[in-house]
């Protein structure tokens, strides 16, 4: 295991209006590890539903903390973790199956399938009736690599 | 709200931009379907050539634009997606009840 180069913390109140300024504060912390546009879309998209997600789902009917940690790793590595205090999950496998949503209406079902599909590595724990902790995980390769150089 | 629209004979165009996300969606859901509630098109279309950010939020506005549409007997259309937007509206299915064009 590659050693951490630096990491941050951020705690945000359960707000639709913070899921910009989340996305946008740990985008600019990968920034450091030079990323290509696209993989900082991708970080960005991952963040961003599962930001959601506590907002939507965690904390349902009251105002929550959003807990944010990233961390820089030797080889390219981001590793972010959003942790909630909310309801938690009943059953974790079936609510990261794609579509699977405890919402309906305007919600698709999409939030871990996306997270998967943009992300190397998606990792769900959850204590019903006292929370939730998504980790993600993606290597940069950067603009170093693509480039060639 | 990010949102323009254009007006053709049985076709309106909703160009919307910016970032579409949760916090985003409720509005524009809401002035869309007042349009399009209003003019009852044939055809409704979204353009996403200026969305800069979308995550599944904007998917959950493209299927509930749908179901608005249809229930008046319109089609949906959703062009200039990018790649990755493409990708992701894909993951619903949406693909099999709407029209989706890539930049
Ligand atoms: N932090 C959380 N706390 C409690 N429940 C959660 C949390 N995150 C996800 N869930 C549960 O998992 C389900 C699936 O989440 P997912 O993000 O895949 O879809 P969604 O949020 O329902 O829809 P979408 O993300 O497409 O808007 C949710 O409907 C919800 O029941
Ligand atoms: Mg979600």
């Amino acid at each position: 295991m590659k050693a951490c180069i630096n990491q941050m913390k951020l705690e945000i109140e359960s707000r639709s209006v913070n899921e910009s300024f989340a996305r946008a504060a740990v985008a600019a912390f990968a920034a450091q590890l030079d990323p290509t546009l696209e993989e900082l879309s991708d970080i960005k998209t991952a963040v961003s539903e599962a930001v959601t997600n506590c907002i939507v789902h965690a904390y349902p009917d009251r105002r929550g903390q959003i807990y944010l940690w990233a961390g820089l790793y030797e080889d390219g590595l981001v590793r972010v973790r959003i942790r909630d205090r909310g309801c938690g999950i009943a059953d974790v496998r079936q609510a990261m199956e794609p579509l699977f949503t405890t919402l309906g209406g305007e919600r698709s079902g999409l939030g871990f399938a996306v997270m998967e599909s943009f992300m190397d590595r998606v990792r769900v724990r959850s204590i019903l009736g006292s929370g939730t902790t998504v980790t993600l995980e993606k290597r940069i390769l950067g603009r170093a690599a693509r480039d060639g150089d | 709200m990010p949102v323009e629209f254009m007006q053709e004979p049985e076709r309106l165009t909703a160009a919307l931009s910016g970032e579409i996300d949760h916090h985003q969606a409720g509005p524009l859901r809401e002035r869309i379907d007042e349009a399009a509630i209003r003019l009852r098109p044939k055809l409704l279309c979204l353009d996403f050539g200026d969305v800069s950010f979308m995550d599944s939020s904007a998917v959950g506005l493209v299927m509930g634009r749908y179901r608005t549409i249809s229930a008046f007997g319109g089609q949906l259309e959703v062009i200039r997606l990018s790649p990755a937007a493409a990708r992701m509206m894909r993951l619903s299915g949406i693909q099999q009840l709407a029209t989706l064009k890539e930049i």
